[in-house]
């Protein structure tokens, strides 16, 4: 192998990527517009839901009940109805994404059996915001609880220690949610990284064949390995910087707690990286089109990351056989190593299950890309 | 030491190479030695780009052996690649890179010395005329002035074979001459340069040729020995009316074949004493005008369609 051709090869495609307006806009917008979609769209703290109300009994305990669903600062009623018929025209027109319907006798139910239904009602149309607002609601409900607890229990003279812990509930729920953000972030991560380098690599081999420069280049007497590490490298610094900014964005503006080490942070991104790009590459050694390559990247590395990374579905509440696919599948590891470095503060001698994963990936991956690439036509 | 006793710089022994159904190369066999040009002339999908192809080591021939620079391509083609030149058909350098760092790139990938790269670069660009474009990025130069940099390009690591694929296709005659006079120069250091081509001008100017059709090399020497090997006279004979003139000879006795060029007709004949005053007589019955008969020295392109039995009405 000889440093100086894997360095000219380096320098060259750096050139390149600077003068292609492609390049640089799935190198640097991409991760850009998809932290803000990915990151807002399971983040974002949706406030004031719009939320009517059909209070059919209009007590004073059914009231408050509707009160405490205002004062938790996630609703805001937009409505006030009295039928079933005017909440789903109400939904209908977008009027309000949830609605509550509290029970004539209410009041009675709930001092006679000690508690009482309130049907919620959600327009799951978009399905994040609905279980967002359902956990809204849980947590409301919860506090209601509470509170009615405690006054039953004043009431039946129980302890009033009991009536402490219940009381705690809804400070656990607000964490509750937070907690879903902190672990869906890093996932959001995990795809965009994977996204951005699998784009970027798998551009990079089939461009020299449509633009026929390959022919010319493979008469050279470069290597096969030499090709591969000088057209990585400057794709793994992308990789590295929009690893930055998207883990920085997660901390600083998303404001997931970082508990780790930067250190590890590092290495186990710059192996994530190495696999993407190797996976990349390897496509855009195969398939000969730049597009063809670029949309097999984006099956490879769309399909397994947002499934079943763990980013949008929880692992372990899915079937065992997809359970077990999902630890053959690179960027699960990866989720499961930032949740534990950011959440955790997990260090590399806890991690070493997963990093190992990684570097198998990582070495495996390379060896086929470093062998895939032939310096023939045929 | 004799030409014939050393080893030639490039030799072709039973090559063959086939796609799916088509034979593109068949039992191909010649030897390029130090300091000769030699031309590729066929027309299109003769098999001229795959027998380039196999000489520089990017396909590899069905049967048969290349050796280039007494290393065998086949095999070993790595090695072969470290002297060697390969110039594409298809313009094959980096369109956003500028001239300047193109020629850079191949000659770090020859591993050249920085000295020499500069003083090399700085020797071809002004040969190619091409100093005032160093910054231009390739992409925006003329069809010329982007062979000329591939030449550059090819030129940067001393090859000892230089392969060219119609390297001056497309390309003003400004620039041709240019790329001629960088060519006839290597000849003059002992580069061993194969070409192909299809300008008859360019064929003439090879030290030696070789005819190729359908795959297969029809005949190979020197551009003079081929047009000795051509048989019969060759007439030049201009008129207002050169299709009439054709058909009006074609098919009759004595006539071995008929080539147009532009508003002269070359006319190939066993006997120019016996035939012209028949021919003569032949075409003032028909009505067809003609101003002057002439005995001509054939070109390449007439001993092309001579010898590859391509001319019409033969
Ligand atoms: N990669 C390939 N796959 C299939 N057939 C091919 C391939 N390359 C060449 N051929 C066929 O082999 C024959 C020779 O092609 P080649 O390109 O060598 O001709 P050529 O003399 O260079 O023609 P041109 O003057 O058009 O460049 C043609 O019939 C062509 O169609
Ligand atoms: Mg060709």
């Amino acid at each position: 192998m000889n440093l100086r051709r894997c360095y000219a090869l380096a320098f060259k495609e750096t050139l390149q990527i600077w003068r292609d307006p492609r390049s640089l806009a799935v190198a640097l917008l991409m991760p850009l517009m998809q932290m803000g979609l990915l990151g807002y769209g399971v983040s974002l703290d949706i406030k004031h839901v719009p939320l009517c109300v059909y209070d059919q009994e209009n007590s004073q305990e059914s009231r408050a009940v509707v009160n405490r669903f205002v004062s938790s600062g996630w609703f805001s009623i937009s409505h006030n109805l009295d039928s079933q018929s005017a909440i789903r025209n109400a939904m209908d027109r977008g009027e309000c994404s949830a609605a509550i319907i509290v029970p004539v006798n209410f009041s009675r139910t709930l001092a006679v059996d000690g508690s009482a239904p309130v049907q919620a009602i959600f327009d799951a149309t978009d399905v994040n915001t609905t279980n967002i607002a359902l956990g809204y609601t849980q947590g409301v409900i919860a506090s209601a609880n509470a509170q009615i607890e405690a006054k039953w229990a004043a009431a039946h003279g129980i302890t009033p220690s009991r009536v402490g812990q219940v009381d705690l509930e809804p400070s656990t729920w607000f964490n509750e949610t937070l907690d879903s953000r902190n672990f869906i972030i890093p996932g959001v991560v995990a795809v965009i990284l994977a996204l951005v380098g699998a784009q970027l690599t798998s551009l990079t081999v089939s461009r020299e064949w449509e633009r026929g420069t390959m022919e010319q280049l493979i008469s050279t007497p470069v290597t096969s390995l030499e090709v591969m590490l000088g057209k990585l490298a400057p794709y793994f610094v992308i990789g590295l910087v929009d690893a930055a900014f998207c883990l920085a964005s997660s901390i600083f503006w998303f404001k997931v707690p970082f508990r780790g080490s930067f250190l590890t942070l590092f290495v186990t991104t710059a192996l994530f990286s190495v696999v993407v790009l190797g996976i990349g590459y390897l496509i855009s050694v195969r398939i000969r089109s730049q597009l063809g390559a670029s949309q097999i990247a984006l099956l490879v590395t769309m399909l397994p990351t947002t499934l079943l990374s763990g980013y949008t579905f929880p692992i372990d509440q899915m079937p065992a056989i997809i359970r077990a696919i999902s630890y053959i599948v690179y960027p699960r590891y990866y989720v499961t190593i930032l949740r534990s470095i950011f959440l955790k503060g997990s260090g590399l001698s806890n991690l070493w299950a997963p990093v190992l994963g990684l570097l198998t990936y990582a070495v495996i991956i390379l060896w086929l890309a470093s062998r895939a690439f032939r310096k023939r036509l045929d | 030491m004799t030409q014939e006793q050393t080893e030639p710089a490039v030799r072709a022994r039973g090559v063959n190479k086939r796609f799916g159904s088509v034979q593109a190369v068949q039992d191909v066999d010649f030897t390029v030695s130090s300091g000769e040009i030699f031309g590729l002339v066929g027309p299109d999908g003769a098999g001229k780009t795959t027998i380039m192809r196999m000489l520089a080591g990017v396909l590899r021939p069905d049967t048969g052996d290349i050796l280039v620079d007494r290393v065998d391509v086949a095999s070993d083609p790595e090695q072969a690649k470290l002297h060697l030149s390969y110039m594409p058909q298809r313009f094959g350098l980096y369109e956003d890179l500028t001239v300047a760092e193109n020629i850079f790139f191949y000659g770090e990938l020859f591993a050249v010395p920085r000295d020499e790269r500069i003083a090399r670069s700085q020797e071809l660009l002004e040969a190619a005329g091409l100093q005032a474009f160093r910054r231009r990025l390739a992409g925006q130069l003329s069809g010329g002035m982007k062979q000329k940099l591939g030449l550059v390009c090819a030129l940067i690591h001393t090859p000892r074979v230089l392969l060219l694929d119609e390297p001056t296709t497309g390309v003003d005659p400004v620039s041709r001459r240019d790329f001629w006079a960088i060519l006839y120069n290597l000849r003059e250091s002992g580069v061993a340069i194969v070409l192909s081509t299809a300008y008859m001008d360019e064929a003439e100017r090879c030290s030696r040729l070789a005819l190729l059709h359908e795959g297969v090399i029809r005949h190979c020497d020197t551009p003079a020995r081929l047009k000795q090997a051509m048989p019969g006279v060759l007439l030049a004979i201009t008129s207002a009316h050169p299709r009439l003139l054709r058909e009006a000879l074609a098919g009759k006795p004595g006539i071995l074949g008929i080539l147009l060029m532009g508003d002269r007709v070359h006319v190939r004949v066993d006997d120019d004493l016996h035939r012209i005053p028949e021919m003569l007589e032949l075409l003032a019955g028909q009505g067809v005008t003609q101003s002057d008969v002439t005995r001509t020295e054939p070109g390449i392109e007439d001993v092309f369609v001579a010898l590859l039995g391509r001319e019409e009405a033969v």
